[in-house]
């Protein structure tokens, strides 16, 4: 299996939205690649033949009866938002300045 | 009286508690007593709920006054894993992200517990959002074992099974993704149950990794453990992979075991459980605790399931991939934390500057890994494979089962290790559930009793016993026995 280099992990970092320090990309790339060649073994044993298991019990959709049931008002949904305004979530832009 | 109250089984207190001996009352201010006394020290509990738990408490001993017919565990006090919803008691999963969030609705495990009049403590510490094995990934300090306040308690519930040790608490709820309800169980003496997935309901169970998240109970003896897990199973519509059958008569199992005979129980012991990298101490428990349940008449053999060797690299990609997903809820924009918004940034940066800001190194390493392990052009290799070697180690109990009835192991591979130890390496930390793993992959159930203490450290060892799917009275039958014969083995002194 191929190491992971210091590039790869901002990459990662930037795809899970997280804005991490240049120390942590070193101590990431290190510990990741450990990890990583360290787990990569389950190739050992996965052979083609072999069907993947998702999930421990089997699923299927569940579905209910499309009826009204009471659920959480405006006020409480909006309660743990760090930002609200006129009755909804208040958020950054999120258009570029250009637009 | 005090100290009577604290050591004293739920069973005990339940039914001190209903048949008027002493109120609910004074059994939930002795725990809140004893929380203030202890948690300076051992920082098990985030949150301590005291108006909540005696308005709950004078309920039930108005209840026992008007001659009403309580619940069986009504009146007795828990301790609830921090990440359960609460509704207007704070949640904080043991994550800064978090920090202040009340939210809007219990989760169906709680609403269960009210129900049943059993009184709510407090939240527990646990490992941020629940990744972890030894609480040190707290963002509000590490959780320590009451056995040896320099050792952790395990994790990522070690504040659930720290609170039993330290006698804050008779009853706690743990979570169990990969071992976080029975290796804390084991490293602390206490007993931990992951039921069979879909089991208990994970519906306002903050998620981790969704397909492995169980809830479970966790007690100090195992017909309290039984007796609570009756209390929080059960089907439940609102999580879609709650399983539609009726709840393992765990309490009579229980019961059963209690009267010492385990003839005709048929027990495998795992033999890639054992050897290299196990502590001798740990061994010797184990070996005695076989011979025990020989004594009780079970028939033991070894059986080999030697998929179980690629359990854990096998955990360490599925449970991240499902991780990295799943906190993407938190994006600075509903709920918890938002920081960096200063009127230039976009949506973008502030969601990555509050998850920067949010999250622990532990948390960011599994993202990272799961956001690696299901990128196109290594998902094939990494989460694929991994998806694969879960067929197979479920494969592997099912020709085990063919034959035995439940299969032991020991919890652990060691006894409590040192706090600060293995902070700075994820893989030896990742050992510590080495041997919890598999049932989390297939689903099955599986529970920690403690096998008395390592001859060598005198500090706890546990006793794994695990079942086939929806057998779960199974392991309660044969852990009640093992108890009894077992004997008590003294507790920490704090």
């Amino acid at each position: 299996m191929p190491s992971i280099s210091r590039d790869e992990v901002a990459h990662l970092a930037k795809l899970a939205r997280l804005a991490v320090t240049e120390d942590e990309l070193d101590l990431f790339a290190g510990q990741l690649d450990v990890i990583l060649q360290s787990v990569a073994t389950v190739g050992d044993i996965a052979t083609a033949d072999i069907p993947p298991t998702s999930h421990a019990v089997p699923l299927t959709n569940v579905f209910r009866e499309d009826v009204v049931r009471p659920s959480l008002g405006q006020q409480q949904a909006l309660s743990g938002a760090p930002e609200a305004e006129d009755g909804r979530f208040r958020v950054p832009r999120i258009l570029g300045e250009e637009a | 009286m005090t100290n009577d109250l604290i050591h004293a089984t739920a069973a005990e207190l339940a039914a001190k508690i209903h048949s008027g001996e002493v109120s609910s009352v004074e059994v939930t201010r002795a725990h809140l007593d004893r929380i203030s006394e202890t948690n300076g020290k051992v920082n098990s509990f985030l949150h301590v709920d005291t108006e909540g738990a005696l308005a709950q408490a004078r309920k039930v001993d108005d209840a026992v006054k008007a001659g009403e017919k309580v619940s069986p565990l009504a009146g007795v006090p828990l301790a609830l894993k921090d990440v359960m919803t609460t509704e207007g008691v704070p949640t904080t999963c043991g994550s800064k992200m978090l920090e202040g969030w009340l939210p809007p609705y219990d989760a169906t495990v709680t609403r269960k517990l009210k129900e049943a009049g059993v009184v709510i403590l407090g939240k527990t510490n646990m490992d941020e959002f629940a990744m972890g094995s030894s609480t040190e990934n707290s963002a509000y300090g590490p959780t320590r074992n009451p056995w040896d306040l320099e050792r952790i308690p395990g994790g990522s519930g070690g504040g659930s099974s720290a609170a039993l040790a330290a006698y804050q608490a008779p009853l706690a709820i743990g979570t169990d993704t990969g071992g976080s309800i029975r290796q804390p169980g084991a490293v602390t003496g206490t007993v931990g149950v992951k039921p069979t997935y879909g089991g208990v309901s994970r519906y306002g169970l903050v998620a981790f990794s969704s397909s492995l998240d169980q809830a479970g109970p966790c007690a100090r003896t195992v017909l309290d453990a039984a007796l609570l897990h009756e209390v929080i199973a059960g089907y439940d519509e609102m999580d879609s992979t709650s399983i539609n059958e009726p709840v393992p008569a765990v309490v009579a199992a229980a019961r059963e075991g209690l009267n010492g005979d385990l003839s005709g129980v048929r027990i495998g012991v795992v033999t890639q459980f054992q050897g290299e990298g196990y502590q001798p101490g740990v061994l010797r428990s184990f070996q005695a605790a076989v011979s025990q349940l020989k004594e009780l008449g079970a028939e033991i053999a070894d059986v080999s399931c030697p998929s179980f060797d690629y359990a854990l690299p096998a955990y360490y990609l599925i449970a991240p991939s499902e991780c990295s997903s799943n906190l993407a809820r938190f994006d600075a924009m509903r709920y918890g934390l938002r920081v960096g918004d200063d009127g230039t940034r976009s949506t973008e940066e502030v969601m990555s500057l509050t998850r920067e800001a949010g999250f622990g190194p532990e948390v960011k390493r599994r993202i990272m890994i799961g956001t690696y392990a299901l990128s196109s052009g290594y998902y094939d290799a990494y989460y694929g494979s991994a998806q694969k070697v879960r067929t197979l180690i479920t494969q592997d109990f099912q020709k085990a089962f063919a034959t035995f009835d439940v299969l032991i192991s020991p919890t652990t591979p060691t006894t409590a290790f040192k706090i600060g130890e293995r902070a700075n390496d994820p893989m030896a930390m990742y050992k510590a559930d080495l041997c919890t793993i598999p049932a989390n992959l297939a689903g099955t159930p599986a529970m920690s009793v403690p096998s008395g203490l390592s001859d060598e450290d005198g500090l706890p060892v546990g006793l794994q016993i695990m079942a086939p799917a929806l057998q779960d009275h199974r392991m309660y039958r044969v852990a009640a026995a093992y108890e009894a014969a077992r004997g008590a083995f003294g507790g920490p002194s704090l």
